[in-house]
């Protein structure tokens, strides 16, 4: 599915400007650990989390994620946004849980790292 | 053995989450501009990501020196932290010392040296408890493409 | 539903073989972050997580959530198992990953409430 239907599923925001919403993205991965997403998702995917901070960039850029969508109505502050223009990872941010984000796009289509 | 085309330095700060992963984002878009095969970028990037989170949560501060020939990419991290008790142990996937206030920044899963030792080829932990630890990893690469005029 | 049939249907393995499976799941919830699971779960839930360590048996315990299921085939630690069993949290794990089994669940009819 496109990343313009992960947000209008999700009632998302889009935080990033510039941000390509005709992507294509096949999987999710959801996770609040990002060793773990590092050791277990496959490049290409949306990653689901509720952890804010930096380093949930930076783990995107290593971890090949083509978009982070963040959860339970939490947002990064302007300077992790920043990173992620300059990395070119889109961010989408919800007020759903995790369950209900990842719930919808499941029962809509979107694939897992399985 | 053959020449040493990159290299750098990093100082890593403990507890600076605002710029966890810094150094090894540099080192992975320094691995692009030469053209390495992409999955060795990512084995590369993550291994040394997993090492540079290492210090930075558990030590007051660390060094991280990388050196990237035609056919390898060696990094090095030493840090003066509390030292790695039982390096076995450590390696197993899930087990972890981490703090709790860790667990819920995103981190502390046990994941770490699992994850670098499964990315690299080569891995060499050394670590003296109320000194400090030296890690280093090795990743062999294919030939990269060499500037056009060198031969 | 009950408890039983989430294990039956998403062939779940349980890790604590005293548990009481008739338990009424309420919805479901998945969080790694420990103090998030602790404000924001609701009592009955099934719980997806990563995490192995012992909190995760006080955080079910205090929530009273309904049970814990661990994704990638994690390894629950002794003293997780130990303390589920003494307080009558369920552990179950899958090889399925978080997003998967979440959208089973979802599937299933569960929800986040």
């Amino acid at each position: 599915m496109t990343l313009n239907e992960i947000k209008e599923i999700t009632e998302a925001e889009v935080l990033t400007n510039n941000s390509d919403m005709n992507i294509q993205i096949d999987r999710g991965c959801s996770s609040d650990l990002m060793s773990d997403v590092l050791a277990f998702s496959r490049p290409g995917s949306l990653l689901i989390t509720g952890l804010t901070n930096e380093t949930v960039v930076r783990s995107s850029e290593f971890a090949n994620m083509k978009a982070i969508l963040f959860v339970r109505g939490k947002k990064p502050n302007t300077k992790t946004i920043a990173l992620a223009e300059e990395k070119k990872i889109p961010i989408l941010a919800t007020k759903l849980s995790m369950f209900e984000a990842c719930g919808r796009l499941y029962i809509k289509g979107l694939g897992s790292d399985n | 053995m053959p020449d040493v085309v990159r290299e750098g330095v990093f100082f890593l700060k403990g507890k600076d989450f605002d710029n966890a992963g810094a150094a090894s984002s540099e080192i992975k878009a320094v691995l692009e501009q030469m053209g390495v095969d992409r999955s060795i970028i990512r084995r590369a990037a993550i291994a040394s990501f997993e090492a540079e989170m290492n210090v930075i949560i558990y030590t007051p501060a660390g060094i991280l020196r990388y050196k990237i020939a035609p056919d390898y990419i060696n990094v090095v991290f030493d840090d003066v932290g509390p030292g790695i008790e039982d390096v076995d142990l450590a390696m197993k996937e899930g087990y972890s010392t981490a703090p709790d206030f860790i667990r819920d920044m995103g981190f502390g899963s046990g994941m770490g040296l699992p994850n670098i030792k499964k990315n690299a080829d080569e891995l060499k932990i050394s670590s003296q408890p109320g000194v400090g630890t030296n890690l280093e990893f090795i990743i062999h690469i294919k030939k990269i493409n060499e500037a056009p005029g060198n031969s | 539903m009950k408890l039983q049939e989430i294990v039956d249907s998403l062939s779940l393995e349980v890790k604590t073989p005293s548990s009481d499976l008739t338990k009424e799941v309420t919805g479901g919830y998945v969080s790694d972050l420990l103090s998030d699971v602790i404000a924001n779960s609701k009592e009955g839930h099934v719980w997806v997580t990563l995490q192995t360590h012992q909190n995760i048996v006080a955080v079910a315990a205090l929530r009273e959530l309904s049970g814990i299921i661990l994704v990638n085939n994690k390894i629950p630690e002794p003293e997780t198992l130990k303390k589920a069993e003494e307080e009558g949290i369920p552990i179950m794990v899958t090889s399925l990953p978080a997003f998967e089994i979440v959208g089973r669940l979802y599937a299933l009819g569960l929800r986040c409430r």
